[in-house]
């Protein structure tokens, strides 16, 4: 019988990365399907990954691409100096939803609103996972923070922030996806719109936007298998999926 | 060479632009803006970019992306403007990447003065951004040697992968004088420059089979072999070896008038030309005063200053737009405190007079 | 030989735009060093913008003079700050249209010039600095007038071509006051 290769490890993820994540972080999903598009698209040979702070930052020694470690909030600003004066490179953001939702909301605004051709990837998991599960932007009312020890209260830390729907609100943005890594079919759609985004991006359309929703199973003190129930009975019920916006 | 009559801001801006700079990011604020202005209208015409970011924060970290990728980039701004882009100046002296930052001092902090001044000394040379990073600080004092300043700032920052900082002040960026600018840069040698990052440590793209270019915590030398990364330790040694090698090799001064100087003046920037004047007015009536001026601030003339014979020097006058002085500490440690050091100093936008120096080495002479 | 000058009054009445239209003029012209400083600090209350200028053999050091050669005031607070700054012997420009006060120094030498009257008069208020412009050189001969003339075509008319021609009455005008001015005191 004729052996045919019918999966193989995308070419930017190592067999022993330098760095990982905690079992059943979505994160590492993520990254999969970032490398994949990149070796579907034949773009890994031009393409510069923007790094934001916690956990999205440990894709410096997980994905191996040239990259840019930024400061928290500002991979958006440092992508547009890659990207205005190397246009011929494809240039992403991977950053969490504190990074581009809250230190750095106003260059995430600001990048998409001149409608910079570069790609962002935000990561939606409600907390701030490397130091250790505090209040996000995204954190849910009601859900627990070791900042929030009684659970998000609206009256106090106000409404959790729709990045994808604040962008929406601009002019400029060529495409805005929200996504969710929680189930095989959602993975499936999710590596679709990460894929047009990054054609958008080739096609010089401008800025490409895209939410994926995950998990955090150390912080949040549940199981993976758990935390997927939680996504679908909670989070997703707060942050819809879907193409918001596809121009 | 032509003569142009130009303000201190668009002096700078056009060096910079002839010194290869395309990439400018900045934010507006005062005494500065001519600076983001010329080059919002003079980038278009050499292909290069001018961005106005969403703060100075923004500005800095486009600066520090276009500097990764190779680009000779630039930004500027005034005082609090550059306390906001300390963290990113950190992150590119960290990563070392070369890029230039101007600031036009003026005193404050942010609304607490807009008017020039010469009042962060210590920020530039001492704690620009945590985590102890440091950078070549030139001082100019006049619009000529800002331009000249700007120009070599580029070579610097290329020749040592690292931040240099133009530290001048609102004075020098709203007076006009005559200027001579430096040589425009030839296209195919800036496509070169950044070609030769490239090849070595910018951004660009995986290549099959070599080394991964990462701008990084660990950028600034090759880690050992087997090992993905330097620790933090790893790279200060690195940097602390090049700043002991600054020392013995960047280090610019001038020694006006100093022979037999009696009084000794230290001042820097703008407030070294008018201690000139007041100079050549103390030595026409007689008396024997000179001036040390750190051409550079960092890192600092030491050796001069250290040269002088407390049997000679009856004092040291430190002259500074600065209430209280900041550069005396680094005259203290070079001359080791033998030397009796006083001050003739303004600050918040009030400019120091030939007559008021005049005045206070008057007063060492006659102590 | 250095010679320092100060020129005073409302901001929008052009006093920068004179100053450095001199300057731009040195620069060309002659191989003098040449400095322009706008004022700030203390300097700048009171209303007034103030700058600076210092044409001199060589090189500049201070920015501003604690003396200055000349003067010229385009209004009373400006005439009230500096008027005790001329140099014994120096000569004052006033605005007379504006500039109303009288001066006290007496040691001193005065040239009236009506600036904001002959931009009236030649159509626009705007070429009030031209007439005083053109009083100094006329009076000093510091630059050649053709010369000034020109950089204020080149520096004013690429944005305003229609005041070329009115700048030029005003400087002319005010010329021949200033070179009045200059003959008279010779016969005296």
């Amino acid at each position: 019988m004729e052996e045919v290769k019918v999966y193989s490890r995308a070419s930017s993820i190592p067999k022993n990365p330098y760095i990982g994540f905690c079992p059943g972080c979505m994160h590492s999903t993520t990254f999969k399907v970032i490398a994949e598009v990149l070796d579907e698209l034949g773009i890994v040979d031009k393409t510069i990954e923007c790094n934001g702070v916690g956990c999205s930052g440990l894709g410096l020694g997980y994905v191996y691409l040239d990259n840019v470690f930024c400061a928290h909030g500002r991979a958006c600003a440092v992508a547009t100096g890659i990207k205005r004066t190397n246009p011929d490179n494809i240039v992403f953001t991977y950053q969490g939803d504190g990074d581009g939702g809250s230190i750095g909301i106003a260059e995430t605004i600001y990048a998409a609103n001149r409608g910079e051709n570069i790609t962002m990837i935000l990561i939606n998991n409600g907390t701030y996972g490397m130091t250790g599960g505090q209040m996000a932007p995204t954190t849910l009312v009601g859900q627990k923070a070791t900042t929030a020890p009684w659970g998000r209260n609206p009256e106090e830390h106000g409404y959790p922030v729709h990045i994808a729907e604040l962008l929406d609100s601009l002019t400029a943005p060529a495409y805005i996806a929200r996504v969710a890594m929680n189930s095989v079919q959602n993975v499936r759609k999710a590596k679709a719109c990460i894929k047009k985004a990054f054609q958008y991006q080739m096609e010089g359309k401008g800025f490409s936007y895209v939410e994926v929703m995950s998990n955090c199973p150390t912080n949040w003190g549940m199981s993976p298998l758990e935390t997927l129930e939680y996504m679908e009975e909670h989070t997703l019920k707060e942050f819809k999926l879907g193409e918001i916006r596809a121009k | 060479m032509e003569r142009q009559f130009l303000k201190g801001c668009e002096a700078i801006a056009e060096s910079a632009v002839r010194a290869g700079c395309r990439f400018y990011a900045g934010y507006p604020i005062t005494p500065q803006n001519e600076i983001p202005e010329y080059f919002a209208r003079r980038m278009p015409e050499v292909g290069g970019v001018y961005l106005q970011g969403e703060s100075e924060v923004a500005s800095v970290n486009m600066v520090y992306g276009a500097a990764g990728g190779g680009t000779r980039c630039m930004t500027s701004s005034a005082s609090c403007g550059i306390s906001l882009k300390a963290e990113g100046m950190s992150y590119m002296a960290m990563a070392r990447v070369p890029a230039v930052v101007l600031n036009a001092q003026r005193g404050g902090p942010g609304v607490g003065d807009i008017r020039p001044a010469q009042q962060d000394y210590f920020q530039a040379t001492k704690a620009l951004g945590n985590g102890g990073f440091q950078y070549i600080v030139l001082a100019p004092s006049t619009i000529q040697e800002a331009a000249d300043m700007t120009y070599e700032a580029f070579d610097l920052a290329d020749k040592y992968r690292n931040p240099v900082m133009v530290l001048t002040d609102g004075f020098t960026a709203a007076m006009m004088e005559p200027v001579v600018l430096p040589e425009q840069k030839s296209e195919e040698e800036l496509a070169a420059i950044k070609a030769a990052k490239k090849a070595d440590w910018a951004l660009k793209g995986k290549v099959e089979g070599q080394p991964l270019h990462k701008i990084s915590f660990n950028a600034g030398s090759k880690p050992p072999q087997g090992k993905f990364m330097n620790t933090g330790e790893d790279r200060n040694k690195t940097d602390a070896a090049m700043y002991e090698l600054w020392k013995e090799e960047e280090v610019r001064y001038e020694e006006y008038r100093l022979d037999n100087a009696e009084v000794v003046i230290a001042a820097y920037g703008v407030a070294a030309r008018i201690s000139a004047t007041a100079i050549n007015i103390l030595r026409a009536e007689g008396y024997k005063v000179g001036m040390i001026r750190p051409i550079r601030v960092n890192p600092f003339p030491e050796k001069p200053y250290a040269a002088l014979d407390p049997a000679k020097v009856k004092g040291i006058l430190v002259v500074e737009h600065s209430i209280p002085s900041q550069m005396i500490y680094d005259v203290k440690l070079a001359t080791g405190n033998t030397i009796q050091i006083d001050t003739c100093l303004r600050s918040c936008g009030e400019i120091i007079s030939r007559d008021q120096i005049v005045e206070d080495v008057k007063k060492i002479f006659a102590k | 030989m250095e010679r320092d000058l100060i020129v005073g009054g409302f901001g929008g009445q052009g006093v920068m735009r004179l100053a450095q239209l001199m300057c731009y003029t040195a620069t060309e012209t002659t191989d003098k060093y040449v400095s322009y400083f706008p004022t700030y600090g203390g300097e700048q209350r009171g209303g007034t913008a103030n700058c600076f200028v210092i044409i001199s053999d060589e090189k500049i050091g201070a920015m501003t003079a604690p003396k200055c050669d000349d003067l010229i005031v385009f209004n009373n607070p400006s005439l009230a700050k500096f008027e005790a700054r001329l140099k014994p012997n120096g000569t004052m420009f006033v605005n007379t249209t504006v500039a109303t006060d009288a001066p006290k120094r007496t040691d001193i030498k005065i040239v009236n010039v009506p600036a904001t009257e002959i931009a009236n008069e030649v159509g626009d208020i705007r070429c009030a600095n031209l007439a005083m412009l053109g009083a100094y050189i006329g009076y000093t001969g510091l630059l050649p007038a053709e010369n000034i003339k020109k950089t204020a075509e080149k520096k004013l008319g690429a944005k305003r071509p229609e005041l070329i021609p009115l700048n030029n009455a005003a400087f002319d005008r005010g010329f021949e006051i200033g070179k009045a001015a200059r003959e008279a005191e010779k016969e005296a």
